[in-house]
């Protein structure tokens, strides 16, 4: 089992730095100056040179590689070009939104979609099982930006439940920042939700026909007990392997929903850094979202060899 | 009789939609009996197990009656029935690998049973878990209740079944092929298993087996079932050495069966190259590591192996599972390479070759596998599985020179030449594995090895495969390898036996020679232990 976690936890590490290299590269490759932009069109090539030296922007790529990488390490991000304020502060800022927005999407996802997968395949190719997955396919097929402009409609503009836009942030109480955040996270757990009951109810119906159902049916349990007992656990890695994928997708693919909700959270920042030329920026919000993939993907590892001995020996 | 039987089935009929899968079958179980329930695949002898589960599929309607202990199981609800099931009736299956719950422990797995019937708490459940498991062969010093089954071999998670199925004590147990996954050995050592834990508590037990030697072995009374109804029943060796119904003589026949073949080719000159040879072979394989800093010694599947083989003469490695035949057959064929050693073709080095190089190798040597149903490409249609090997020539065929090829192969084993425009799926398992030997035939072979090439197969299924084999046997000049634990398989198709054990060949000779006569333990041990149908029928009319 040590084995198992120090081998995946040396996979992530080998993996993040990796990534690192390739995400320097690339926006070492995308045109446009980063010091030209800052100054604006009118700058003299002077000031432009001035600048550039500042920065380190002349300095060999692999001194700036490491220098960049060694930031990381200590928190230094280093300084956004169009803010002029550290990146870090900037970061921390939005992640406080996204992270929140992120979890509460997932979680809700879960609790509705996991329980429906269950009752679905318990009731396979029955009514029920027929409306529940026929919603599954609507949830997948719907645009979320849709369904959170309908959710605006219902719930803040009608009933004014709360409000249809805009974050509050953290400091004036929790309460009024998760009312914010309940109905993007809504709107963002609809089609997540809608695949995981998928999947669920069909890694379910596959354990369902495994030869050691029959044994545990043949020893006197009945259909409902053997379902959470034997098939449940069974079915997990599917589940998981989904989960995993779709947090990644939560963190960083809420530039729409951001938008709709005018959220300041980190897909928007991403969004404006790139138009902006903000390539500092754009470096440590990647490298943040490269990095809490390969952290959710170790978790995922780690609660497959959880759920499934068989994993633990490898 | 019916009085006194512990189960009675009275004209058990049972269709799943359109299908007649049981017709009228009438049979009935005392307390302390074996019953065999014998016929070939599709007779109904499973559905007729599930059936007295009540564990059939959900389309599936039954009529007439099944009493267990006078009460109609037909009749019974859901809910009386999970009573009944793992305390009254309870079942062996026929797959151990797959038969347990891979994430729970084999001591949750035995207990559980318990604890639901009983009601007893988690620890005295354990304690009746414990000691059942221990009956079967497996004490807690070596196997605790805490081991995962895929910790165990196939012949000891067979044993977990076997306890979750008799902790209870149920006064019938169902073993539905319980031993058809196993070596010969290990099915010996389940068989007596069952026999023994009949005999502790007069269980009536429901032994559901393709193979008549078994049946005759272990059973009282017979019935024999085909096509969903009751051929033959009676006392076992009664009915076995009468063989009054044509299809109990047809089983029996087939289940002994020996092709009729030329004599074995004349040994070859001392001089003469031979077509395959095997020169100290050694494979090993890294062992797992338990810790960073320790690598543990490496497992030697095979050890300093070193044999011969002549153009036409037909070998049989036989061995009980893990002994290393596979890894053996697998380096013969080019698919892994010998750590030491060397193995030549026609007198050419095979080891350290490339793909390209291999070749023409590949050419003379083809493979066919055991199972006929996972060895082919579903989407694709027959004749493009059997010209799969002409990416071997040096020149590809036209189309038209290609369907030629195929519909030669496929005439070769006895199959029509349109089978080639049709899917895998269409064929049954016997015609399938005709079309995996066309596959192998189509580059004109020296050589073929077969890996277990009719334990997937019924009895008269196999014994016209076997046939199969010896035409193409002497019409070809072909060389055989027959990879097998089943030894009526080596006495039928083979000249020469050579027995695996641990890695090493330990005892090589005739046929006759090594099967009537052996010489070492581990060629006594199987055997001892391999059915044989004359045997048991001698056996059991001594017992009268």
């Amino acid at each position: 089992m040590t084995t198992y976690i120090l081998k995946r936890l040396g996979i992530g590490i080998l993996t993040l730095v990796f990534a690192s290299m390739i995400v320097f590269a690339v926006l070492e490759i995308v045109p446009g100056d980063p010091a030209r932009l800052m100054l604006g069109m009118n700058a003299t090539e002077d000031a432009i040179a001035a600048l550039r030296e500042q920065m380190g922007l002349n300095q060999p790529l692999a001194v700036r590689y490491i220098a960049w990488l060694g930031g990381f390490v200590v928190g230094d991000l280093g300084r956004s070009y169009t803010y002029s304020v550290p990146v870090l502060d900037l970061v921390a800022d939005r992640v406080a939104v996204s992270l929140p927005l992120a979890v509460i999407a997932l979680v809700l996802s879960t609790l509705v979609a996991v329980p429906v997968g269950i009752f679905s395949a318990a009731r396979r190719g029955r009514f029920a099982d027929t409306v529940a997955m026929g919603t599954a396919q609507l949830g997948v097929a719907v645009p979320n930006f849709w369904f959170a402009l309908i959710l605006v409609y219902i719930f803040a503009v009608w009933l004014r439940l709360v409000p249809a836009g805009g974050f509050p942030g953290w400091a004036g109480g929790a309460w009024p920042a998760l009312k914010a955040l309940i109905l993007p996270a809504i709107a963002l757990a609809l089609p997540q939700a809608a695949i995981l009951a998928r999947v669920t109810r069909s890694a379910l119906i596959e354990v369902m026909g495994e030869d050691f159902i029959r044994t545990a049916r043949a020893k006197g349990l009945p259909a409902g007990r053997v379902l959470w007992t034997h098939a449940l656990r069974n079915a997990l890695i599917p589940v998981l392997t989904i989960l995993g994928l779709q947090f990644a997708f939560l963190l960083a693919g809420t530039i729409i929903i951001e938008n709709v909700f005018y959220l300041p959270g980190l897909g928007r920042l991403v969004f404006q850094a790139i138009t902006q030329r903000d390539l500092i920026v754009v470096e440590s919000v990647v490298m943040l979202l490269v990095a809490s993939v390969i952290v959710v993907n170790l978790l995922v590892d780690l609660s497959y060899a959880a759920v499934d001995p068989r994993l633990r020996t490898r | 009789m019916s009085g006194a039987s512990l189960l009675a089935l009275e004209n058990l009929s049972l269709s799943i939609g359109d299908m007649e899968i049981l017709r009228q079958v009438d049979f009935a179980i005392r307390q302390g009996e074996v019953m065999g329930l014998v016929g070939e695949s599709g007779s109904g002898k499973s559905m007729t197990a599930l059936a007295i589960m009540k564990l059939l599929p959900h389309a599936a309607r039954a009529s007439g009656r099944i009493l267990f202990d006078g009460s109609n199981l037909l009749d019974a609800s859901e809910r009386q029935m999970c009573a009944v099931r793992g305390d009254d009736i309870s079942m062996v299956f026929q797959e151990p690998m797959t038969a347990l719950n891979p994430v729970k422990t084999i001591g949750e797995q035995v207990a559980e049973g318990i604890r639901w019937h009983t009601g007893a708490n988690r620890a005295d459940a354990e304690d009746r878990a414990r000691a059942m498991l221990d009956r079967v062969g497996l004490p807690e010093s070596k196997f605790p209740l805490a081991r995962y089954p895929h910790e165990l071999s196939g012949g000891q998670r067979q044993r977990v079944v076997i306890a979750i199925a008799c902790a209870l004590k149920p006064r019938l147990l169902i073993a539905d092929e319980p031993t058809t996954a196993l070596d010969v050995v290990l099915q010996k050592q389940v068989l007596d298993l069952l026999r023994d834990l009949v005999d502790e508590s007069r269980m009536g037990l429901l032994l559901i087996s393709h193979d008549l030697a078994v049946v005759t072995d272990m059973a009282d009374h017979v019935t024999v079932m085909r096509n969903g109804q009751v051929m033959e029943q009676g006392e076992t060796a009664r009915t076995l050495k009468e063989q009054r119904h044509p299809y109990t003589r047809q089983l029996a026949e087939a289940s002994t069966h020996v092709p009729a073949r030329a004599a074995p080719p004349e040994q070859a000159a001392a001089n003469a190259t031979p077509l395959l040879s095997v020169e100290n072979v050694v494979r090993d394989y890294p062992a797992r590591r338990t810790s960073l800093l320790y690598r543990p010694a490496p497992f030697r599947a095979v050890d300093d192996v070193s044999f011969s083989m002549q153009p036409r003469h037909s070998v049989a490695l036989v061995g009980r599972s893990g002994c290393g035949k596979s890894t053996l057959a697998r380096m013969i064929l080019a698919l892994d390479s010998p750590t030491h050693g060397a193995i030549r073709l026609k007198g050419q080095h095979l080891e350290g070759l490339n793909q390209a190089a291999l070749r023409p190798f590949r050419r003379d040597m083809q493979v066919v596998f055991q199972d006929p149903y996972g060895s082919f490409n579903p989407r694709h249609k027959v004749e493009r599985l059997v010209a799969e090997p002409l990416h071997l020539l040096d020149e590809q065929p036209t189309r038209a020179r290609r369907r030629e090829q195929v519909a030669a192969a496929l005439a070769d084993v006895g199959l029509p030449a349109d089978s080639m425009d049709r899917y895998a799926h269409e064929f049954s398992g016997g015609q399938r594995q005709r079309i995996s030997i066309a596959r192998a035939m189509i580059t004109r072979p020296k050589l073929i090895v077969a890996d277990e090439p009719v334990s997937a197969l019924d009895v008269s299924i196999r014994a016209q495969i076997l046939d199969l084999f010896a035409e193409l046997n002497a019409r070809f000049d072909l060389a055989y390898l027959f990879i097998t634990h089943d030894l009526t398989v080596a006495r039928a198709i083979t000249d020469e036996v050579m027995v695996m054990h641990d890695g090493r060949i330990v005892e090589r000779g005739k046929t006759g020679d090594v099967l009537d006569n052996p010489q070492t333990d581990a060629a006594r041990e199987l055997v001892d232990a391999a059915p044989d149908l004359d045997r048991a029928i001698r056996r059991r009319l001594a017992r009268i």
